[in-house]
């Protein structure tokens, strides 16, 4: 059993090979107790690999990994009883009624007779089930087979729980109540979480690890790991005034931002802009000053954007496959790719 | 073994919810019900050696054929095709649990269905108005057959669908292996090679392997403890083998 500092799932250079083919490639990372932590990856990553070893379900092929402090090589079979899992797809059988099928699971998860059917209430009211606990399962919209796939990896109450893509294919609607529903374990359960949905990761993981080619490419929270792969920041400025006086009266102030006027149609007389810079500081004040201080622009609005988990997503795989396939025709400038292949050797998720 | 009554009460509710477990249901009674008859009216014809369930259970293999790929092609490879295997196995359920449970709900289903022939000796009795048409001996020397040969034919069959995810597959690999088991152990005790030499010992054992053999025997009332062991060693050996692959198609990924 995990002790209070122990973490619920330890990871440490995870190796998975079929036929010849590396699956999962010397992933090491760890997730504390009650931390939800989102599996990112695209297609063929590694991350259902990874979430297979994890359950006892497949073993690795070198590496170690432990679950609530236990080795998962050596004892799978103890592992399964402290990990509710959600396989991708969710396969459910087609020809048993809900409650049948979570009354089943249950006894199968060593659930106590007394416990169960009190269980079995909660769960079916936390996700929302109970008008449709007696609906045979083949019956059933993706909503609510998700949602049956969800109640049964919580149903045993384990430490940790690995749900692999419970998103997928749901409305925006069973989207916001699953979200709300993984919300509502933290603190309570350990969550590793795989998701394509990255808006949901972002809402309701603590950390995001970043998988591509099977190796780990980045682990962090996501405001670091925006600032680790954009670091630029970007604002949207709309002013009336000269549109080339921008530049000018930024650079007066003394500040270094690159300015990209944006197509804005008749706006009575306002332009929209963009200033981009890599500097750290918030520079949001200084702007206004700047744009403010001789009175030739009056100013409507000004905002920060922040880049999304997406874009953070797709620099990060992009780094991890200029590494993993290098171009043959080598550019000259790499921009942020430069030195790649060294972070790529050193990530690791804490 | 903790969760094998409840893997079991699923597998039996499983099979109790397939219309494959109805068709091999139906098309057994209506083979045996019309081989049944077949006797009756041969020894009607002309007057017999042997009781009329000695030729009865010399049949067996006839439902055997088909309806034991019926009832385990499903077992696995659905389970496999649909992927609730990996549910399964991600509980703390075992996989020789899962195997057993699957086997046995299978198995008691094939002896029920044989039972239900025993009906059989009550409409002849109804129609005959004679007790000698009923021997006891016989009758349950030949339950005692289908029960024990039942094992190791089910095993096979629970085999066969964990080496593939197609039902189809699996009820044609089924079919395959208990014609090879039944048919070809006959085809091979005829063989004139086997007569003389060193063949002639191996030939010994092959006799003591005939399903036939075993079956008349045990029809006419004698129980041989080679065919005991031979059913029971069969069983074990192939219900570790299905525990294996299960193992090993998982291990593979």
């Amino acid at each position: 059993m995990a002790t209070r500092t122990e973490p619920s799932i330890l990871v440490n250079n995870l190796v998975k090979k079929y036929a010849g083919i590396t699956a999962v490639n010397e992933v090491s990372f760890k997730v504390a107790k009650g931390e939800i932590i989102g599996f990112l990856g695209p297609n063929g990553a590694g991350k259902s690999t990874t979430m297979r070893i994890l359950t006892g379900f497949i073993p690795a092929t070198s590496g170690w990994a432990s679950v609530c402090g236990i080795d998962v090589a050596r004892y799978p079979e103890r592992i399964k009883r402290h990990v509710g899992y959600m396989p991708e797809n969710n396969p459910l059988p087609e020809d048993m009624r809900v409650i049948e099928y979570l009354k089943l699971r249950g006894r199968l998860k060593e659930i106590p007779r007394r416990r169960l059917r009190s269980r079995l209430d909660e769960v079916l009211e936390v996700c929302d089930l109970k008008r449709a606990q007696r609906r045979i399962i083949g019956t059933l919209s993706k909503g609510y087979r998700q949602r049956v796939g969800i109640a049964d990896s919580i149903l045993a109450e384990p430490e940790v729980i690995i749900m692999d893509e419970p998103t997928i294919g749901l409305d925006p609607h069973q989207i916001v109540m699953i979200r709300d529903l993984i919300a509502s374990l933290r603190g309570k359960m350990s969550i590793l979480i795989s998701s394509h949905i990255l808006p949901e990761i972002e809402m309701t993981c603590d950390r995001v690890v970043i998988i591509n080619g099977g190796r780990i490419v980045a682990a962090n929270t996501p405001e670091n790991l925006r600032r680790e792969f954009i670091p630029e920041k970007t604002y949207i400025v709309e002013v009336k005034g000269p549109p080339h006086g921008i530049s000018t009266a930024l650079e007066r102030a003394g500040l270094d931002l690159s300015v990209d006027l944006l197509p804005s149609g008749n706006d009575n007389g306002f332009i929209t802009a963009r200033l981009s810079t890599e500097s750290e500081e918030e520079l949001g004040e200084k702007i206004t000053d700047a744009l403010l201080a001789g009175r030739r622009f009056r100013l409507r609005s000004l905002k920060r954007i922040e880049s999304t988990l997406e874009e953070v997503f797709m620099a990060a795989t992009k780094r991890s496959w200029d590494v993993i396939m290098p171009d043959p025709k080598p550019k000259s400038n790499r921009g942020n790719n430069g030195g790649a292949a060294r972070r790529e050797s050193s990530v690791e998720a804490d | 073994m903790r969760h094998f009554g409840t893997l079991l009460r699923h597998e039996i509710r499983i099979l109790c919810y397939s219309p494959a477990t109805y068709i091999a249901a139906f098309l057994f009674l209506l083979v045996m019900g019309s081989m049944f008859q077949w006797v009756i009216e041969t020894y009607n014809q002309s007057v017999q050696e042997t009781i009329p369930w000695v030729i009865f259970f010399q049949l067996f293999w006839l439902p055997v054929f088909f309806m034991v790929p019926l009832l385990t092609m499903k077992s696995f490879s659905e389970e496999k095709r649909l992927g609730t295997l990996e549910n399964l196995m991600t509980t703390p359920a075992g996989t020789a649990e899962i195997v057993l449970a699957k086997f046995f709900s299978a198995y008691f289903l094939y002896v029920g269905l044989w039972s239900i022939t025993i009906g059989f000796n009550f409409i002849l009795f109804h129609y005959a108005g004679d007790a000698r048409v009923i021997e006891a001996g016989p009758l349950l020397g030949g339950f005692a057959f289908a029960a024990l040969s039942g094992l190791l034919f089910i095993a096979t069959g629970i085999f066969a669908s964990t080496v593939t995810r197609s039902q189809l597959v699996a009820g044609i690999l089924s079919f395959s292996l208990l014609f090879g088991m039944i048919i070809g152990s006959r085809y091979l005790s005829e063989l004139k090679q086997l007569e003389d030499g060193y063949s002639a010992s191996l030939r010994n054992w092959i006799d003591a392997l005939q399903i036939f053999e075993h079956a008349e025997d045990l029809s006419r009332g004698i129980l041989d403890s080679r065919a005991v062991f031979f059913y029971l060693f069969s069983t074990i050996l192939m219900l570790t083998f299905s525990t294996l692959v299960v193992r090993s198609k998982i291990w593979r990924g």
